[in-house]
């Protein structure tokens, strides 16, 4: 069960955007920059009110890559695999950060729920490649030691 | 508020003053490459040393004149250098000075040299060759670039409606709004042989004289700012560098086929953008150049933003406005048509960022100016974001027709590193790829079509002779196939199988009929995909196959990768010229492929190696080699 807490921000959030059917994409981005993924009783709850199916809310958020039911991390990793990034050698920036991490292809997210770490398939800032972005911070020409270095400072951060 | 077209015009005028006030103006360029390499506490650092120099005043007021040295600190759209950032522009007048590599150590001595004195920085300008540059216009990079679209992108603060009114900005706007019919803004656009840049190069006047024949009243005018191709980023470096003026374009378009709302779709890796573009409406409605009767006319125009939520597929047009309407962001069948039924069921005029960006100056100056520039099929310039194994990284513009030659040699400064020339990669994953013997084709929309392979949205990714064109076309169809939205069957399961078989010949198992099987799956796709992008989903493939068709069979014959990518086709061996025989590769082999005796050169046993590379790693004499 959520908090009530959740709610009160999700009306916030409906109240915003209007009760209607278009609202639903930026509803359900607004809930998950606020909590780091979509819950599904919000995703209930948000259907219910601007007059949609519950199914059909479904159907929009699984299809979008950006929406996710589970948790991310605190910081979440986008590393670029773009094609500037990809022939400039980002596939060893990945495995070099899914190794420090303990993470994989299947598993994104460490358990003390610190990093999530994704691929992405471009971040616009290809003069630099390979890059990665930490939430919204784009970091230029990694490397396996310089991404480690990153994550060693945001542990420091906490 | 600016009320009518008078005000306007007032407001021009004392925005004019206000710049040309300016003793100097220190340009930090904000564009998301430069903001990734630090430039946002370079433009902190020149803010503080501004407010606390004595006799220098950051801010324009008119009695301070004469009395005060008046400093501008300003963001910029991107100066176009992206590898050699933070980049930071002194502007004294007409002369602008170019730095390159800024850190924040940097910043007190240009600010005490250039922008108090009048002296040159000099190991912070841009050199090549022991030649020293001072002007951004005379470096070869910037030199060979015509710019229209990307114009005020390092001359203008992108964050002030000001500053772009005072560069001349809605001037065509009011042009079209006071001194053109509908009908002839238009026809104008028409006539200048604007085709769309985000890749299909379709006749944007048409697009826009189609939506204006409607019956139905309500239309929406959309900017499909969803740059999903992997190594592009104009689009997004005109949303952040100079928001107005994409804007303007909308706003022009709304005018002429009568429209209230206007959409743009910026996705969602592109939070730069949305923030300028929201800083750049919320200015605009505060001014009332946006809203209802905007300069005392009954013209209304009300624009919003969505955020793309990671799907590729939304930079269709049908797929876009599905999500705009809070769908899944999938293509439908055409026709009807996105000018008869696009967004909400109403006539829409689609266009992306770049398209829109050109029409305020073809306004201005004219369909014949424009159709100067370029060639007789496409007018007009083209931006590309110019990436991979090159020189000079980074964003351009050049007249369409430009040869490739004169790209990635002229502006682009050659390989990196002088390496070999191989391949250049246009268009994203529904291009194709030219060689050598194309560098000397004029690029535009119908040429590059001839050669498999599209201008796209204008993304340039240049390989050398250590890029794989196989696994190339494996990245691609793994992007198309994860990208896919499903909708269609010969999209969905044709880029899967034919990822599965170029997956097969990476691995070094692949036998000859599948190279008649990609073919075979490639023009199905081609012939039968529902949306554009499925169909051009095979290009990669098709191109290479064409082009680099020994490479593929070496891989399937030879079991070899020529250019010692593929990891499956790797074949280790111990030089013993080298190996000291300390026996430390055979430790470190994890299946036990690595046998010998001390202090004799070990050896590698290929049928057990799983090329996995721990023993090349780990070799403290650098003996072990990947064979040719």
């Amino acid at each position: 069960m959520l908090d009530q807490s959740y709610y009160r921000k999700t009306d916030e959030i409906i109240e915003h955007y209007g009760r209607k059917a278009g609202s639903l994409i930026p509803i359900m981005q607004d809930i998950q920059a606020e909590y780091r993924y979509l819950p599904g009783e919000l995703l209930t709850y948000v259907a219910k009110e601007i007059g949609i199916k519950e199914a059909k809310a479904y159907s929009v958020a699984t299809f979008y890559e950006n929406f996710s039911f589970e948790a991310k991390g605190k910081y979440v990793i986008k590393v670029c695999d773009g094609t500037a990034c990809h022939v400039r050698k980002s596939t060893p920036v990945l495995e070099a950060l899914w190794k420090e991490l303990g993470l994989s292809k299947k598993k994104h997210t460490t358990d003390d729920m610190m990093f999530t770490v994704e691929t992405v398939s471009c971040l616009g800032a290809c003069g630099l490649a390979p890059t990665m972005m930490v939430n919204e911070d784009v970091y230029p020409s990694m490397t396996p030691e310089k991404a480690l270095a990153v994550i060693e400072e945001l542990r420091g951060k906490g | 508020m600016i009320k009518n077209k008078e005000e306007l015009l007032q407001v021009r005028e004392s925005a004019r003053e206000q710049v040309a006030a300016y003793d100097c103006r220190i340009l930090v360029c904000s564009g998301t490459g430069c903001i990734a390499t630090g430039s946002m506490k370079i433009y902190e650092e020149f803010l503080t040393l501004t407010k606390d120099a004595p006799g220098v005043v950051l801010d324009f007021a008119p009695h301070d004149e004469g009395e005060h040295e008046h400093v501008g600190v300003k963001k910029t759209g991107c100066q176009g250098f992206c590898e050699l950032g933070p980049l930071v522009r002194i502007q004294k007048g007409e002369e602008i000075i170019q730095y390159v590599k800024v850190q924040i150590e940097d910043c007190k001595e240009i600010f005490e040299s250039t922008v108090l004195g009048n002296e040159v920085v000099e190991r912070l300008l841009y050199s090549k060759k022991d030649v020293h540059y001072k002007h951004p216009e005379d470096i070869p990079f910037m030199a060979k670039q015509t710019r229209i679209v990307l114009e005020n992108c390092g001359r203008v603060d992108a964050e002030s409606l000001d500053e772009y009114i005072a560069a001349g900005g809605f001037e065509a706007l009011t042009k079209a709004m006071f001194d053109m019919s509908r009908e002839e803004i238009i026809e104008e656009v028409d006539r200048s042989g604007l085709r769309g840049r985000g890749g299909g190069g379709f006749p944007c006047g048409r697009k826009w004289k189609q939506v204006a024949r409607q019956k139905e009243k309500i239309r929406y005018v959309v900017c499909n700012g969803d740059e999903g191709d992997p190594g592009a980023f104009m689009d997004g470096s005109v949303m952040e560098g100079d928001p107005f003026k994409l804007i303007e374009g909308m706003m022009i378009a709304a005018y002429a086929v009568e429209s209230t709302d206007g959409y743009i779709y910026v996705r969602a890796e592109y939070p730069m953008s949305v923030k300028r573009l929201r800083h750049a409406i919320a200015q605009l409605e505060e001014r009332g150049l946006l809203g209802d009767n905007i300069l005392g006319t009954d013209f209304s125009f009300h624009l919003h933003i969505n955020r793309g939520a990671g799907a590729f597929v939304c930079g269709e047009g049908s797929a876009l406005t599905a999500s705009i309407e809070g769908n899944r962001g999938m293509p439908r069948v055409k026709p009807p048509r996105t000018v008869e039924k696009g967004l909400w069921e109403k006539p829409t005029v689609l266009n992306n960022v770049e398209t829109y960006a050109n029409v305020p100056k073809i306004l201005l100056k004219g369909a014949d100016w424009y159709r100067t520039i370029g060639t007789e099929g496409s007018p007009g310039t083209k931006t590309f974001s110019l990436t991979g194994s090159i020189e000079n990284t980074g964003l351009i513009e050049v007249p369409m027709g430009s040869t490739l030659r004169e790209i990635i040699f002229d502006i682009g400064g050659g390989l990196k590193n002088g390496a070999e020339f191989k391949a250049v990669q246009i268009g994203g994953p529904s291009g194709g790829c030219l060689t050598e013997k194309h560098l000397d084709e004029p690029l535009d929309f119908d040429s590059v079509k001839k050669f498999n392979a599209i201008v796209g949205s204008g993304g340039m990714v240049v390989m050398d002779t250590n890029t794989c064109m196989v696994e190339v076309a494996r990245f691609f169809m793994s992007f198309t196939q994860r990208e896919s939205c499903g909708k269609c069957v010969p999209c969905r399961e044709g880029t899967k199988r034919m990822l599965e078989i170029l997956e097969k010949i990476v691995a070094g198992e692949g036998e000859m009929e599948d190279l008649d099987r990609l073919e075979e799956l490639a023009n199905m796709i081609r012939s039968m995909a529902l949306c554009g992008l499925g169909k051009s989903a095979p290009l990669p493939v098709i191109s290479t196959l064409k082009t680099f068709r020994d490479e593929y069979v070496e891989h399937i014959v030879d079991k070899k990768c020529p250019a010692k990518v593929c990891q499956a086709m790797r074949r280790f061996a111990i030089n013993p010229e080298y190996c000291k025989g300390c026996g430390k590769c055979a430790k470190n082999c994890p299946v036990g492929a690595i046998t010998g005796v001390r202090k004799e050169c070990y050896h590698i046993n290929p049928k057990l190696c799983i090329k996995c590379g721990a023993c090349k790693d780990n070799c403290a004499f650098d003996a072990i080699y990947i064979e040719e």
